[in-house]
């Protein structure tokens, strides 16, 4: 896999960043559709995701929390806008409460993913991140994030 | 640290749909990029555009909202200007969630790759 480029866009909040893999379209795909598999990339290892509902159909629900290394958890979600197996999906990702429900007036992101698979067995995943203010990218960094990124630099220190 | 005021941007009398649809616009991103290389009237901005003063004004009240811009008064007429802390703090929080993403698209990989075991 590699990230081939990443762009962005300060006056318009959005993060757009494109990798690709040698793999079919429906092996990357089967990662955002299967929540066992999703939740092993979507959290860092040191906040890992656990998915208890995922409905990846226009309308559908998704309700997730991490858990980080004092056993403290995050609570979030998805709402999904739009879904076209298995090239395009489009969702707000914000953050809830204890009980999975979405904390009111509090900001989300609009993500967008596009997948291309061109040539054959080579595919190209776009995933475009839509902020509403600066203070909901604050928010969502504080999800556990940034120490979730020390954490897994470390992993991969010891990997070395 | 950006001051941000949580309440206009976020109260339930301006939902947080509004502020998508003020960055959503082609227009407004213009305005917004127009603004940061200095400080214009509606009017001056609005010779920019093929459109009326109102509708102009009316972008740029949209931007004001969401903080991305300021007014300012000078003489008889509004200045507007981009607000740099803004923009600024959005382009050390974006670095922050490239980071982000990067490490999640290293463990994406890797799903994908031992998945890929499982199957040979």
């Amino acid at each position: 896999m590699t990230v081939t480029s990443v762009h962005h866009d300060p006056d318009a909040l959005t993060l757009s960043i494109r990798a690709e893999f040698d793999e079919p379209v429906a092996a990357v795909w089967d990662l955002w559709n299967d929540p066992r598999k999703l939740e092993r990339w979507w959290g860092p290892p040191t906040w890992p995701a656990t998915f208890v509902r995922h409905e990846l159909a226009p309308g559908g629900e998704i309700s997730y929390f991490m858990t980080g290394p004092d056993g403290d958890t995050s609570h979030g979600w998805w709402k999904v806008l739009v879904v076209e197996p298995p090239h395009h999906l489009e969702f707000h990702n914000g953050l809830a409460n204890e009980s999975g429900a979405p904390l009111a007036d509090t900001p989300f992101m609009l993500m967008n993913v596009d997948l291309r698979e061109e040539p054959p067995h080579h595919t190209t995943m776009d995933v475009v991140t839509i902020f509403p203010s600066v203070l909901a990218m604050e928010k969502f960094l504080g999800m556990g994030m940034a120490e979730g990124m020390a954490g897994a630099l470390s992993q991969i220190d010891d990997l070395l | 640290m950006l001051t941000y005021n949580y309440m206009v941007v976020d109260s339930p009398t301006a939902p947080v749909d509004r502020l998508f649809h003020a960055l959503a616009d082609a227009t407004r991103r213009d305005i917004l990029r127009r603004s940061l290389r200095g400080e214009f009237s509606v009017s001056a901005l609005a010779s920019n555009f093929d459109m009326s003063f109102a509708a102009v004004q009316k972008h740029v009240a949209v931007l004001e909202k969401a903080e991305l811009v300021t007014k300012r008064a000078h003489g008889r007429e509004q200045r507007v200007r981009a607000n740099v802390a803004t923009l600024h703090a959005a382009t050390e929080l974006l670095q922050e969630f490239e980071v982000l993403w990067r490490e999640r698209l290293d463990r994406f990989d890797e799903v994908l790759n031992e998945e890929k075991g499982k199957k040979l």
